[in-house]
């Protein structure tokens, strides 16, 4: 436990079991992101997954709209410390895209228009926990939160559900993303506080 | 630089001084802090005494100075730190910190392209680290800043943005109240402030944008517009929730 800082008391506080360490809960939806939106036009959207051997399967934004879809209620955790409780989506199950891909990777890289990368275990994005979304409380995905579509991937820190998603490309290795490269952690579970490396 | 810098640290509050009614600049004295680059972050920790804890990220405000780091607060209202350290944490008081954090957001006095900074509010506090660590490395990189407030009573470290700096140009834009010698009525900051006051795009600066979400997202989009490359435009954003 650290120091007492004096004459600190901290708000009233309830404890939600919701919440995890270190975290507090908004109501807004605040924006954070490395530099301008990309403003990405559906006629012009596709999204691809790259396996390890190279082999590509590909998306129109017809394609994913013609989907299963399903809506998704989760929690989110911003590595900045804001979580919001119940957000409700709506997006196509990785589980449903990946269906047909064959591959033995390990590792995703997940791309964005604009350059934004980010890394996660192939396993983390499968049986339901992770989506493509493209709508948030019933609206039409707004381009500052990632839309058209963003990946959704709620058990990890908010910087890995990378908006602007272009595409995943498989590999056997674990290559780092944007901000893992800069010194974040490489998994970010926020139950755990990974923030950083060595966290 | 990353080494040390996962350790919390016990500092110190060496020094305060009121930049607004409403901002304070904590300079704290950080035993063993290692260093920093301009727009980077410090991880302020504070505990209540039945253990209740609470963690802020907070932008450096100047290079460092030997263990000595100063960050600029915002009282926001209602707020749950931001009105203890601007009201309660007094000149002797422990804190526990840890950082720097962050290694996008940064300018290194190394880089000789030009600079545009362009803040809203509260966001000059990395950009005025950037500015100070330019005089302090005797940087000639020439560099524009553009700084968006409501009225003159806002305006962080006004004394020192008023005195002359070969190589920096400052612009302020007032939103709400304008004093009585500037030209102009009060306004948001548009396009042609951003064509006037800022860099032509074929100079290539390297742009920082800092201040609240919709200040943010409509000075990265007008700085895209006027034809800066996105890869070169960084951006920062306060969300009402980061207090």
């Amino acid at each position: 436990m650290g120091i007492v800082t004096p004459g600190f008391r901290g708000r009233a506080r309830t404890a939600d079991e919701r919440l995890p360490p270190g975290q507090y809960l908004v109501e807004d939806f605040p924006v954070l992101s490395a530099g301008p939106t990309p403003r990405v036009r559906t006629e012009n959207w596709r999204f691809t997954v790259t396996t390890e051997t190279g082999r590509t399967h590909e998306w129109s934004w017809a394609d994913l709209l013609a989907l299963p879809s399903e809506t998704p209620t989760v929690d989110i955790h911003c590595v900045t410390r804001w979580s919001k409780l119940g957000t409700s989506w709506r997006g196509v199950s990785l589980d449903t895209l990946l269906a047909d891909v064959d591959t033995a990777a390990d590792y995703v890289l997940a791309e964005c228009h604009g350059g934004y990368t980010t890394n996660l275990p192939l396993e983390d994005l499968l049986d339901g926990q992770a989506w493509i979304a493209y709508e948030f409380e019933g609206e039409e995905l707004a381009p500052e939160h990632g839309g058209p579509a963003r990946l959704l991937v709620p058990h990890l820190y908010f910087w890995k559900s990378a908006k602007w998603i272009e595409g995943l490309r498989l590999t056997l290795d674990e290559d780092l993303g944007f901000w893992e490269a800069a010194g974040y952690h490489a998994y970010g579970d926020p139950w755990r506080e990974q923030r950083y490396q060595g966290d | 630089m990353v080494r040390g810098r996962l350790a919390w640290r016990v500092g110190r509050l060496a020094e305060v001084r009121d930049e607004t009614p409403t901002a304070r600049t904590l300079v704290l004295d950080v035993p063993g802090w290692p260093g920093h680059l301009a727009g980077q972050h410090v991880d302020l920790r504070l505990t209540a005494e039945d253990g209740y804890r609470t963690t802020r990220t907070y932008s450096l405000a100047a290079p460092a100075d030997g263990d000595r780091i100063a960050i600029t607060v915002q009282r926001v209202p209602g707020g749950e730190v931001s009105p203890y350290l601007t009201e309660v944490f007094a000149v002797g008081d422990p804190v526990e910190l840890r950082g720097p954090v962050g290694g996008w957001f940064v300018w290194r006095p190394t880089a000789p392209d030009p600079v545009l900074l362009v803040a809203g509010g509260a966001g000059i506090v990395p950009l005025m680290a950037m500015i100070r660590a330019r005089r302090a490395a005797g940087s000639r990189a020439p560099v524009k800043l553009l700084y968006s407030v409501r009225t003159p009573a806002d305006v962080y470290y006004a004394g020192e943005l008023r005195r002359p700096e070969p190589g920096l140009d400052v612009t302020v834009v007032y939103t709400r109240k304008a004093p009585a010698d500037w030209p102009g009525e009060p306004h948001r900051i548009g396009i042609a402030d951003v064509n006037t006051a800022g860099w032509p795009a074929e100079f290539a600066p390297q742009c920082f944008v800092c201040g609240p979400t919709g200040f943010v997202e409509t000075m990265a989009d007008v700085l895209v517009a006027l034809g800066h490359d996105p890869r070169r435009v960084k951006t920062e954003r306060f969300g009402p929730s980061g207090s």
